[in-house]
């Protein structure tokens, strides 16, 4: 089952920039939502600072409070390994591992926490990629084609699944689809509606009618901030800040 | 989309492009070339005529190598050939050298130049690697540009020099401590038995891994870096420690190109003369023992070479340079053969 999140004051930098101020959100559970913003705005810092991944680079800093479900991901002592294997992320461009066969892909996760029994492998290998629509097309060459022998919008399939395959409690998608053409998008877009039974599912997108289309609650950033957080719905019909109605109507950005 | 059920909402979206959604903003007129003159575009003749001199010219520039290493061959084929009609294939398995009596045999020589190389490259990869490891994903950045030059500044030491550090500290170290206690612990192995020259078979496998970390640690810290950052994300966010990181992401994707990294400096070791000719021991035996010395292809030419005063011993020396030669191009197929296995199929590039 997907968990809640919640944030509290989180500020970002990189160096001596700040790109995320003051931002406080609290996520249900089992929902899809939607993070929209021009470009630089920190909508993809956003939510790599829900999974620790915001500190990789050396020039990160952060302060404030995340909690995802029970973890409070920031609390000294919480370990950033545990924290990111317990939260899914899917990059802006498909990243499989190009030397692995497609089922080494998306056992990766579950081998590197010490899953090596044959038969839960396969049995958990069969059911990501059935959850990421991907199943069919792969099922003939699973050990025999490598991840990046895969056509662009298949790899990126192949990403959410390997992403699913460790069971997380939370799904980060950081613009799933803006490297794929608009079929495989509506397939990758198909699959988020079907993922929020079970999953909390966070979405950057730049592509408003994409946010339109799969996501419950929508949050709109801009340098930084985060201007406004509502249902979708209300979002891009009656916006409350000026802000995001220019926005998403198209004046800026 | 038929699934969403915010798709009916689509329709309330006032999505228009921005020039037509401020009002006041004047339309740019379609482009007109009326201004411009135009120009009828063509190839000049003077540069169909460079076209043709330019793929000539580098045709010249790739056949001459290939020339090159058929004359190297031709050479030593027939300057050595007193010594084939005498020995024929038994000069690469005869294991006597004696210039009094003769009577020659490469063996000892072909076996010193491998295994010397051999023990450099067991040395030296995990040293190269682990330090290209260390600079590109672990080391603070104020550090990584020091240790780099560092571990490049020692390829610029002449290998002379190698061998006389190797003389004056290497031998005395390796006779006082090293080799007496790898006899204690690891005699039972027979690789380190006999007498404790200091001077011999490890001696210079130590000093030839020195010497070719710098070439194997700068390839594979390039490689390294090549590897994608995506790939590093990609497992980071699977909760992978930072050794399972490097295992997986870094090491796996750039395997192709540490190999290439190591046939570099396995060349490098194999051609070797100076420093090996001052710490091998130049003796030619076959043993199996590391302290025992040794000898090397390249070492026996350059001692010996200006003592060859009869022609079947000039010829015996001659047909070692050509199997050096031949020993040079068999290792390098054999690993690019290695690389080929690896790889096939697999790329980290067709990611990057």
């Amino acid at each position: 089952m997907g968990v809640g999140i919640e944030v509290k004051d989180l500020n970002a930098w990189f160096g001596k920039a700040q790109i995320l101020k003051e931002i406080n959100i609290k996520v249900d559970p089992n929902a899809v939502t939607a993070v929209i913003g021009p470009s630089g705005c920190g909508k993809s810092t956003f939510i790599r600072c829900l999974n620790r991944m915001h500190e990789t680079n050396p020039d990160a800093r952060l302060t404030g409070s995340v909690q995802v479900g029970d973890i409070d991901v920031y609390k000294p002592g919480t370990d950033a390994v545990d924290v990111r294997r317990r939260i899914g992320m899917v990059f802006q461009k498909p990243n499989p591992f190009p030397t692995m066969s497609i089922y080494d892909n998306v056992a990766a996760g579950l081998r590197l926490n010490g899953y090596n029994k044959r038969h839960d492998l396969d049995a958990s290998v069969e059911h990501s990629l059935k959850m990421a629509a991907l199943w069919d097309e792969v099922k003939d060459v699973l050990k025999k084609k490598s991840g990046s022998s895969l056509s662009g919008g298949q790899q990126q399939r192949l990403c959410i699944a390997r992403a699913l395959a460790v069971q997380p409690e939370l799904l980060l998608m950081d613009e799933p689809a803006s490297a794929l053409d608009p079929i495989s998008t509506g397939k990758i877009e198909e699959l988020i509606f079907q993922l929020k039974t079970q999953y909390t599912v966070v979405i950057v997108t730049h592509n408003m009618q994409q946010a339109a289309r799969v996501a419950d609650f929508t949050g709109f950033f801009l340098m930084g901030k985060l201007i406004e957080f509502d249902k979708t719905e209300k979002i891009f019909t009656t916006p409350s800040d000026k802000r995001t109605e220019d926005y998403i109507t198209g004046r800026f950005g | 989309m038929s699934l969403s059920p915010n798709s009916e909402f689509r329709s309330l979206l006032r999505f228009q492009t921005p020039a037509a959604a401020v009002p006041g903003t004047a339309q740019p007129g379609p482009v007109t070339n009326s201004e411009v003159p135009r120009i009828v575009l063509q190839t000049s003749k003077v540069s169909k005529y460079v076209d043709v001199i330019f793929r000539n010219l580098v045709l010249i520039c790739s056949v001459s190598i290939l020339a090159v290493m058929v004359l190297f061959f031709y050479e030593l084929a027939s300057r050595s050939k007193l010594s084939i009609a005498r020995f024929g294939f038994h000069f690469f398995v005869g294991s006597t050298w004696d210039p009094v009596a003769g009577d020659f045999g490469a063996l000892p020589f072909i076996y010193g130049t491998l295994l010397s190389s051999l023990v450099a490259l067991v040395l030296a990869v995990p040293l190269a690697v682990g330090v290209s490891i260390f600079v590109t994903e672990l080391c603070p950045r104020f550090l990584r540009g020091i240790i780099s030059f560092t571990v490049e500044l020692l390829a610029a030491i002449p290998s002379v020099i190698y061998g006389l550090w190797g003389i004056f500290v290497l031998v005395p170290l390796l006779r006082k401590y090293v080799e007496p206690w790898l006899g204690t612990y690891l005699g039972w192995t027979g690789l380190f038995t006999g007498p404790m020259y200091g001077i011999g078979m490890l001696a210079a496998g130590i000093i030839l891994a020195i010497m070719i970390v710098p070439i194997i640690a700068s390839i594979t810290r390039e490689v390294l870096v090549a590897v994608p950052q995506s790939q590093r994300e990609a497992v980071l966010a699977l909760g992978a420690t930072r050794w399972e990181m490097v295992r997986m992401a870094v090491l796996r994707n750039a395997r192709a190109g540490i190999m290439g990294g190591i046939i570099l400096g396995l060349g490098r070791a194999i051609g070797e003369t100076m420093a090996v000719t001052m710490l091998i021991g130049n003796r030619p035996e076959v043993a199996k023992s590391l302290f025992a010395p040794g000898y090397t292809m390249a070492s026996v030419i350059a001692n010996e070479f200006s003592e060859a005063t009869d022609d079947l011993y000039l010829s015996a020396l001659v047909e070692i340079g050509l199997a050096l030669l031949i020993v040079t191009v068999i290792v390098n197929a054999c690993a690019r053969l290695l690389v080929w296995s690896i790889t096939r199929g697999h790329s980290a590039r067709s990611n990057a």
